[in-house]
């Protein structure tokens, strides 16, 4: 880049440099947008694990991703939460958060909460100590050493104790939860962190009938003041919250629409449907 | 400073063994103590200079435990270069009781230390400035071991370097010291190291009176860095330890910066081995390069393994326990003693992966179960 | 001949260099121990047999043996000889004539060597014998040799034309042998300004020749520093990239190995020669079978516990460091290098390379590729690398994880052993030879990359020429603290080493 450029990329109208711009700025949802994701390209060994992909999230959206393994949905988390490194293309959280120069930490902080498909809770600690941890406060270092509970958080997790059903078990150590008790506790734990997005990893995996159908109420009911990503295999569990439907395959979006057009969606059938309905043809 | 005070006043738990540990700790020094000063060398009670030295060698270690306890126990970084750090606060302390031996030593020269006179070096280098004021060099034996665990810290966490690979590089790093301090040419009096020293603050090191009052000052340092660090360890912050402890990316992706957190652990817990090095170099009377050695690093972990870590308590019974067993096993049989550590490195990770803490913790919850079971009956 | 070694024997000291050369004119280079036997001072006359023997002391006590055919002769007292004595005009006689024999014997590498020995003290008398021998010799390196001589010879003339001396002196730049590197630094102190400044550009283009040679001479103490490092990490790349642990008594395999190799030495004295071929099996077998023991009581216990294995086998470690403390002194013990592993292989005057580093670089690369081999060939490496990559999933596929652990930790160990053959005939053997390389070899592991061989290889003779070539500015310690400071930072920019697995399963 010669003198010129860099100097032209110093000066931009358009941007304030690093140092000026606040820490926490607000997250700019001007468009209603509130995820940018464009021309993702992240290929480990040679296969592509993501090929060029696009995605837009409206705020206050409840959105599912559905796709066959390896089309590249948990990739897609990993990337947006910083946890892989992509290749190329951008990640705009609103209009003022490039997440790719971020790390895991930053990007939570920024209010983007994640659960994963495996339940990871802090074993040797408390129902309650792992809720007080994830509460949305002030994460550096010296502030958390003199840090001490509001009754105002106190009150949040217990109402969020409640919400996930938790309430007895608040002083049990959170190892000694049953899965889906800490798919829960999970839950609870990005709950407690009022984040602005949240991407959801196969919420119901080992959960009984009662507790999907909770969970599902739980999600819908987040819908509107938060953002939802719901990563899920279980279709009728698809079906009872999505009001719009990304399907990935191979790395990028095959096709994106209420549950009813993806369903009549003929490259749909083909690659995912088709496979199932196939399957139910031979059962 | 009004959140620090509230911060200590809160009645926040901070662990149950504190206070009896506080009240047992110094009551002993100080019967010890007055034991040495006010009865009579024939008496029955009497504790000779030579017992007391070795407590307060003892109460360095058991600092020092805790150090690698805060480190390894809490947050999971198995750091087997915490040598290093106990060596350099001890040769800042040695830089300072060089110092203040003067021309009395065997060359008379009242500016250089005689190693230095015996190299023919003209003038002192630039790192003795200043060692000879007592405030400036114990500032060093904090600020040293602090800054190079900060560095060393910085550079290691910041690129997630986790596991065995740390603890080989913290191994590596010991090494390197080791090979440094071993050069004449650094300056630390190479293989001899700093010995021969003779008044601490103008009290001479050899009268009783000097040791009892180190030995007091160590028990009540160590009890202090106990008393803090079981705060700490109780605030939020220790959760955030634990909680890097025992899923570091999940500790990332709930906000917090795990590796900040790690690095200023790990200077707190360098520095405290700093201060246990100071304290230790007055008490035994010489610093040397051998204190760089791996095998001391390795071995002080082993005090906490034993006592159990991730219990304070632990970290500081275990390193009474192993000191005072290795006393008496290198005074009855020498040779055994290595056959006795090795064996004790294998059967406490092998049967007792949370020490001698752990231990007591099982067979209180079988009795309080017993109990249960017979009072249900 | 017989009668002049009589004549010899029973002459008066001033009458004995014509017999010499009548002993040098009747025969050919068979004479030639006789003469160095003299030149010694150890050749004796038995009076009462006209015979000559040559004495030497072994171990204290005099032992008289044949000249010419070496064999003792213990019936000897000391009574029964008399020495031939010898005075320095005798003694240059004799050099002069050895020289003249050998220009003459048969063997081309005699010629070369006599021709050599020659230059530093180059006299009318062996000029005028190699101006002889020059012009019919057939060898290309004999002659090479002797036109050296002779254009040492014209160069330090001082009554020959500056132009005929320069050519001379041309010639000469092409060698590296210190006696043309005296000659010509004699010669830049010459009389002729033009004699001077070809003199100098000679001794400038032969100090850059040296210059390479030394650039290579570093190099190959590089490789070999390498090579020991590769023996000694490759076991551990192994173990710690199928397993994830560490083996801090992997150093003490290292050990267990050159103990081996030592008590192999003691139990066959006789046959030094074949006791490293003994020896490398046993040792395998050896630290293999403690590997496998170790595995089997301590490490597969401890699974998923790296750092808590890491101490166990700390501990194990030093058990068996206090263990042959005990059985054979806590001294070093010196292990003899076999015959056909000492001295040196001299390419030329400034380059020689010992045989056994020589030997050892082979034997880890050998080791090296056997390695490979097994792991891409047999069921075994299909099995480690299987696990290597996902332990879950192997062990799903009906892969015996147990059997692969205990396996790949007795092949690791095993390497250790041999590494450990190897070294001893480079170091003393000592409880704490193996110690000092856990160290070095885990940072080969972490450069080159875990789990990844060719990495292994690749950081390890890096890091060996690194250190070589650092030493000569730093020095040994300096250069260690700076490889350690490197690899430091270098786990910054890449943690993974020089050859990461990529990929979801690397994390």
């Amino acid at each position: 880049m010669s003198t010129l450029d860099s100097t032209r990329e110093l000066f931009r109208r358009d941007q304030v440099w690093p140092f000026l711009a606040p820490a926490q700025a607000e997250v700019n949802v001007g468009n209603q947008m509130i995820l940018y994701v464009e021309d993702l390209n992240l290929s480990f060994d040679g296969f592509k694990a993501l090929n060029n992909l696009n995605l837009y999230i409206n705020d206050g959206e409840l959105r599912c991703l559905i796709g066959a393994n390896g089309a590249g949905k948990t990739t897609l988390m990993d990337v947006i939460t910083g946890k892989t490194q992509c290749d190329s293309g951008t990640v705009f959280f609103g209009q003022n958060h490039n997440l790719l120069n971020k790390d895991e930490a930053e990007i939570a902080q920024l209010g983007i909460g994640r659960k994963f498909q495996k339940p990871t809770v802090f074993e040797e600690q408390t129902v309650f100590d792992n809720l007080e941890l994830s509460l949305k406060t002030d994460k550096r270092v010296l502030p958390t050493l003199f840090s001490r509970l509001t009754p105002t958080q106190i009150d949040r997790i217990d109402e969020v104790l409640k919400t996930i059903g938790l309430a007895k078990h608040r002083f049990m150590l959170a190892g000694a939860l049953s899965h889906g008790q800490k798919q829960w506790l999970e839950i609870g734990m990005l709950l407690v962190a009022e984040p602005r997005l949240l991407l959801i990893d196969e919420p119901v995996a080992g959960m009984t009938a009662q507790e999907t159908e909770r969970t599902a109420e739980l999600l819908t009911s987040l819908a509107g003041e938060r953002t939802v990503i719901v990563v899920e295999h279980d279709m009728e569990f698809v079906r009872s919250i999505a009001r719009t439907v990304t399907v990935l395959h191979q790395g990028s979006v095959l096709a994106e629409g209420t549950m009813d057009q993806i369903q009549s969606n003929k490259d749909v059938i083909e690659v995912y449907l088709g496979e199932e309905a196939a399957a139910g043809e031979q059962a | 400073m009004k959140r620090l005070t509230a911060w200590f006043s809160e009645g926040r738990s901070t662990g149950k063994h504190t206070l009896p540990f506080v009240v047992i700790l110094l009551s002993v020094t100080i019967l010890a103590s007055a034991a040495n000063l006010l009865l009579p060398a024939d008496s029955v009670f009497y504790v000779s200079t030579y017992t007391i030295t070795l407590l307060g060698k003892y109460l360095c270690y058991a600092m020092l435990a805790l150090a690698v306890d805060i480190i390894w126990g809490y947050c999971g970084i198995l750091s087997l270069g915490h040598g290093a750090f106990f060596a350099l606060g001890g040769y800042a302390m040695g830089m300072y009781l060089m110092r203040q031996i003067g021309d009395r030593g065997v060359y008379g020269n009242p500016l250089l230390p005689d190693f230095m006179v015996f190299l023919d070096w003209k003038e002192l280098p630039w790192f003795w400035l200043g060692m000879d004021q007592f405030w400036f060099a114990m500032l060093m034996a904090v600020l040293v071991p602090g800054l190079l665990a900060f560095v060393f810290g910085w550079l290691a966490f910041r690129s997630r370097v986790t596991g065995v690979y740390l603890s080989i590089m913290t191994q590596a790093l010991t090494y390197a010291l080791l090979l440094a301090f071993f050069r004449n040419e650094m300056g630390f009096g190479g293989n001899n190291g700093l010995t021969d020293f003779k008044e601490i603050l103008g009290f001479s090191l050899q009268a009783d009176s000097t040791r009892v009052a180190l030995f007091l000052i160590t028990a009540i340092l160590l009890a202090v860095v106990f008393v803090v660090s079981q705060k700490i360890l109780s605030s939020r912050l220790g959760k955030v330890v634990l909680a890097i402890r025992d899923s570091e990316s999940r500790s990332r992706f709930i906000g917090y910066r795990t590796d900040r957190y790690k690095v200023w652990l790990f200077v707190y817990s360098a520095v405290i081995a700093g201060i246990a090095g100071a304290l230790y170099v007055p008490q035994v009377g010489i610093i040397n390069p051998g204190e760089f050695s791996p095998i001391n690093s390795i071995e002080m972990v082993i005090w906490v393994a034993v006592g159990g870590r991730g219990t304070l308590i632990g970290a500081v019974i275990g390193a009474l326990l192993v000191n005072y067993a290795k006393t008496r096993f290198t005074a009855i049989m020498p040779d055994a003693w290595l056959f006795a550590l090795g064996a004790m490195f294998v059967l406490v990770t092998l049967y007792l992966p949370k020490g001698l803490m752990g231990l007591y913790g099982q067979l209180k919850a079988k009795r309080n179960s017993v109990m249960n079971k017979e009072s249900q009956a | 001949m017989d009668p002049l070694l009589v004549e010899l024997g029973e002459a008066k000291m001033k009458d004995v260099e014509p017999i010499l050369v009548r002993i040098e004119a009747a025969s050919d280079d068979s004479v030639l121990p006789l003469f160095r036997t003299l030149l010694e001072g150890n050749l004796y006359y038995i009076e009462a047999e006209g015979q000559v023997v040559g004495q030497s002391d072994v171990n204290g006590e005099t032992v008289y043996k044949d000249v010419f055919t070496q064999q003792t002769r213990t019936d000897l007292q000391k009574g029964d000889v008399d020495k031939i004595r010898v005075n320095n005009k005798l003694r240059g006689y004799l050099r002069n004539a050895m020289a003249r024999i050998q220009l003459t014997a048969k063997s081309p590498s005699v010629r070369e060597n006599a021709v050599r020995e020659l230059l530093s003290k180059l006299d009318d008398d062996t000029v005028e014998v190699l101006e002889g021998l020059y012009p019919n010799e057939t060898n290309k390196k004999v002659k090479e040799a002797m036109g050296l001589a002779l254009a040492m010879n014209t160069a330090s003339q001082t009554g020959l034309a500056p132009s005929n001396r320069i050519a001379a002196i041309e010639k000469m730049s092409t060698s590296l042998e210190s006696d043309v590197r005296n000659l010509l630094t004699r010669l830049t102190r010459d009389d002729s300004a033009a004699v001077v400044s070809a003199a100098n550009a000679a001794l400038e283009k032969i100090a850059q020749r040296v210059n390479r040679f030394a650039f290579v001479d570093q190099l190959f103490f590089g490789l070999s520093l390498g090579s020991v490092l590769l023996l000694a990490s490759i076991g551990l790349a192994i173990t710690f990239g199928v397993m994830g642990v560490i083996n801090m008594a992997h150093g003490e395999m290292i050990m267990l190995g050159a103990y081996t190799t030592y008590v192999v030495q003691l139990i066959m004295p006789n046959y030094i020669d074949y006791s490293i071929w003994v020896a490398i099996p046993a040792a395998f077998l050896v630290s293999g079978l403690m590997g496998v023991l170790i595995e089997r009581l301590v490490i597969c216990r401890l699974h998923g516990r790296p750092l808590e294995t890491l101490l166990a086998t700390f501990g194990i470690s030093l058990i068996l460091q206090q263990l042959v403390r005990t059985i054979f002194s806590p001294l070093n013990r010196q292990v003899s290098t076999p015959s056909w592993m000492s001295g040196s292989w001299e390419i030329n005057p400034v380059l020689s390379l010992t045989l056994n580093r020589l030997y050892i670089l082979a034997f880890a690369l050998l080791v090296f590729i056997v390695l490979v081999i097994v792991l891409k060939k047999t069921s075994l490496g299909l099995n480690v690398r299987a696990v290597s990559q996902n332990r879950n999933m192997a062990k799903a596929m009906g892969v015996k994880t147990n059997w692969v652990d205990a396996m790949t930790f007795g092949l690791g160990s095993g390497i250790a052993g041999i590494a450990g053959v190897a070294l001893s005939q480079l170091t003393n053997v000592g409880p704490n030879l193996g110690q000092s390389y856990i160290i070095d070899s885990f940072m080969v592991v972490v450069f080159g990359g875990v789990g990844n061989l060719l990495g292994t290889l690749v950081a390890a003779f890096t890091l060996g020429i690194a250190t070589k070539f650092l030493e000569p500015t730093t020095g040994a310690v300096l250069a260690a603290i700076l490889v350690l400071v490197f690899i430091i930072l270098f786990i910054q920019k890449r943690p993974k080493g020089l050859f990461p697995q990529k990929g979801r399963a690397a994390e």
